[in-house]
């Protein structure tokens, strides 16, 4: 059988995926035992908090999500635009350039190297490196457009596009630096104008990296897992202009009632809340895709996990615009209701739609009937949807607990309970969430093993059609 | 400060494209004609085996949308958003909070007035006053001094009538309202390694017994020497200085040998915070009160 190259990177892709995926969310689980029983550290500098918690954020936000999202965009881009992949040896650069990168993020974030900006800790050198390593990856993906075999671009590649053209400038513009040596480096902004630069950032990262990209993601895995045509094209076209114009002013609520100026926070709610219906677009488009097949939701698995995270995906594009009014915002800010709110998106969006794309692409990268155990699938999306659950309910609790706490003042203007007292009060829901983690990371050991078990089983399918030479 | 008014309508420019873009989109796409395709039917178009349908906007989603649309212009109407323009209510996030603290000192102004006016040895009788100062010393004080008020190393302790500054109630109220800012210089350099261990002996020798005399007395010169204008020369401290007495058996840092080697050496620094543009008076003097009954009945 003729290996086929476009098959073959992707599948590296998808290797790194869940390899990755399983050593941010073991990182995630061991700093959230941590929050719980703090000794866990054993006073050792790489081991705190402090120094994995960048770590846990940079591994599944771009090794486990990046990979996913590079490797699908170029399945989808090739198959799609019914075209190879545009220069190849270049397309191994972006994998193996990728990987160079989040191998410099484990070397040096828990040793205490790191730009101290949210989502981008790396230090400039690896700043500098992941900016060609992105430009290689544009000109592969824009490449295979331009040498497309269709007339229209499909959806999913709108959506992929938006996210590298952004990434790319969120990525540059945030990291703009004066070197002082090899590790050390300071922004040019000055302070409150440094702030807004990073969580323009900051919620764009999540906005095109977590959220666009994924849609691409959704677009092509729904349609082709249900067998059925995406539900409406001028839903899409709505969401797509109003999602990618509306995204890019919400950065100003992570920073309510800060010195942030009145205007920039006002404008950052209003459009906050615009952005409630354009990210609905795509979870009615994806949904509404299954009309007329609901049965699949109840017999396949792997529909189970593309749909419920459209679930969890409309559940926290309803929570984030919710959290940026700012009445609601006094309560929610710096509450472990953020973290709720963050898990929300990435654990049942991001990890649900990756998972399930990832059962989809795997028989079709092996050229297999089918993934080794369909039982398996089901006992992942129960062991996952569990965890979510657990981790989602502890931390709302946790986080409304302790806004009111913090809040509570006697008729003097003192605070009622110190802070030591909320974190006590907390206790309970970090070993609830501790657990929830924990479920999560299991199914994604059982991921893992039916990977694994799929790859080696004999049974190879029928020659799956490959691009049309 | 406010931006330029190139910049103001700048903002202002592009919020209102933003608006009536979202606008024209969903009014050009719902009277979007469906390319002659009937309902149920595809757009034609099949990327790998996948093809489109083309629905109209679901009439719910289009009236959220258009809901956070209106929205949106009436918050900008009422509240700062556009550019310099200050909206009809005149908010500021300055002005709510200059609001709510106004009426938290009100309401602790007309809760003081029973006992403020008393001394403060006699304040601590008053049972309203003493739990208010518990709670004021809870949120302010307590980080450093502890919520039982014996203070951490580095930190003094509150409650055992030893003072580093004086423990007088007009000398808790200036210590509270104008901070301190406590120094020990690095001896290092003038004492020599040797000079060290013999000052350190002398000052343990104080209060512990067994030191070694030899070195007792070669660290008595140096003491005169070097330590006196400060600690006085019975050793005693100054409270005019902060100078801690070195004679008792109450050490801000530790009696160990090693740290007091190292404090001679290197030198050490307290800084009590300035509270007077954080607390009103009445809340400065019935913190004094409190920390004043931790050592007196």
């Amino acid at each position: 059988m003729k290996t086929n190259f476009n098959d073959e990177i992707v599948k590296k892709f998808a290797i790194a995926t869940v390899l990755w995926g399983i050593i941010g969310m073991l990182v995630g689980v061991f700093i959230a035992a941590e929050m719980a029983w703090p000794l866990l550290n054993a006073d050792i500098p790489w081991l705190t908090f402090s120094r994995l918690r960048p770590l846990h954020t940079n591994a599944v936000i771009f090794a486990f999500g990046g990979n996913a999202l590079i490797g699908t965009s170029f399945y989808v881009v090739y198959r799609t635009c019914k075209a190879n992949l545009f220069m190849p040896k270049l397309a191994s650069f972006v994998f193996w350039g990728y990987q160079l990168v989040i191998v410099g993020a484990v070397l040096t974030l828990p040793f205490g190297y790191t730009q101290s900006r949210e989502y981008a800790e790396l230090i400039w050198p690896i700043d500098v490196f992941l900016t060609i390593v992105w430009v290689a990856y544009a000109v592969v993906f824009f490449g295979t457009i331009t040498k497309r075999k269709e007339k229209h671009i499909f959806v999913a590649n709108w959506f992929y596009a938006a996210f590298i053209i952004t990434i790319a400038l969120l990525h540059i513009v945030n990291n703009l630096q004066i070197p002082v040596n090899w590790h050390l480096s300071y922004s040019v902004y000055p302070g409150a104008v440094d702030a807004i630069v990073q969580w323009w950032y900051g919620h764009n990262a999540v906005g095109f990296f977590l959220t666009a990209g994924f849609l691409g993601m959704m677009y092509y895995f729904i349609p082709m897992q249900a067998g059925r045509p995406v539900y409406s094209y001028r839903l899409s076209i709505v969401h797509f202009w109003a999602l990618i114009s509306s995204y890019m002013w919400a950065g100003p609520h992570h920073l309510h009632y800060t010195s942030l100026p009145d205007w920039t926070q006002s404008l950052g709610m209003v459009f906050s809340l615009i952005l409630l219906a354009p990210s609905w677009g795509g979870m009615i488009n994806g949904i509404m895709t299954l009309s007329g097949a609901w049965h699949k939701l109840r017999d396949d698995p792997i529909i189970k996990f593309l749909i419920v995270s459209l679930s969890f995906y409309g559940m926290s594009t309803f929570e984030g615009p919710m959290m940026a009014i700012k009445t609601v915002n006094a309560l929610s800010h710096y509450t472990d209701w953020t973290i709720g709110h963050v898990h929300s998106g990435a654990l049942g969006w991001v990890a649900l739609i990756t998972i399930g794309s990832l059962y989809v692409l795997i028989p079709k990268l092996w050229k297999k009937e089918a993934m080794y155990s369909t039982k398996l699938i089901n006992t992942h999306f129960w062991i996952a949807t569990l965890g979510i659950v657990l981790y989602i309910a502890s931390m709302w609790i946790a986080g409304v607990m302790q806004g009111l706490m913090w809040r509570d003042i006697n008729a003097d203007g003192t605070v009622v309970y110190s802070f030591a007292e909320t974190v006590k009060a907390t206790y309970p829901y970090y070993i609830a969430r501790f657990i929830g983690g924990t479920l999560f990371l299991a199914g994604m050991c059982i991921m893992l093993y039916n990977f694994i078990m799929t790859v080696k089983s004999k049974g190879d399918a029928k020659d799956i059609a490959g691009v049309a030479a | 400060m406010e931006m330029t008014s190139g910049w103001s309508l700048y903002i202002i420019i592009i919020v209102v494209v933003h608006i009536v873009g979202y606008s024209y989109l969903l009014w050009s796409t719902s009277k979007m004609k469906s390319d002659g395709q009937k309902q149920g039917e595809t757009t034609g178009h099949s990327w790998d085996g996948i093809e489109e349908y083309n629905n109209p906007l679901p009439r719910w989603w289009l009236f959220m949308f258009i809901f956070t649309i209106l929205f949106a212009i009436g918050y900008l109407v009422l509240y700062p958003g556009m550019g310099n323009y200050k909206g009809t209510l005149g908010w500021t996030e300055e002005g709510e909070w200059a609001k709510e603290n106004t009426a938290v000192l009100e309401k602790r102004a007309e809760l003081f007035s029973t006992f403020i006016d008393k001394p403060i040895p006699q304040m601590i009788k008053d049972e309203k006053a003493m739990a208010i100062g518990e709670r004021l010393f809870a949120n302010h004080c307590s980080t450093c001094h502890g919520s039982d008020a014996q203070g951490a190393i580095g930190f003094p302790n509150l409650t055992d009538n030893d003072w580093l500054y004086g423990g007088e109630p007009d000398t808790l109220i200036q210590t509270i309202t104008n901070g301190r800012n406590g120094v020990m210089p690095a001896w290092g350099s003038a004492l020599g390694d040797d000079g060290v261990k013999q000052v350190a002996a002398y000052v343990r020798n104080f209060s512990e017994e067994g030191q070694d005399q030899d070195l007792v007395a070669e660290g008595k010169g140096k003491f005169a020497m070097f330590c006196v204008a400060c600690h006085g020369a019975d050793a005693k401290g100054n409270h005019l200085m902060g100078a801690p007495n070195l004679t008792d058996t109450t050490w801000l840092h530790s009696f160990d040998s090693s740290m007091i080697e190292t404090i001679l050496l290197e030198g050490t620094s307290g800084k009590m915070p300035a509270h007077g543009d954080i607390l009103d008076s009445g809340s400065i003097k019935t913190l004094a009160a409190y920390v004043y009954s931790l050592s007196h009945e």
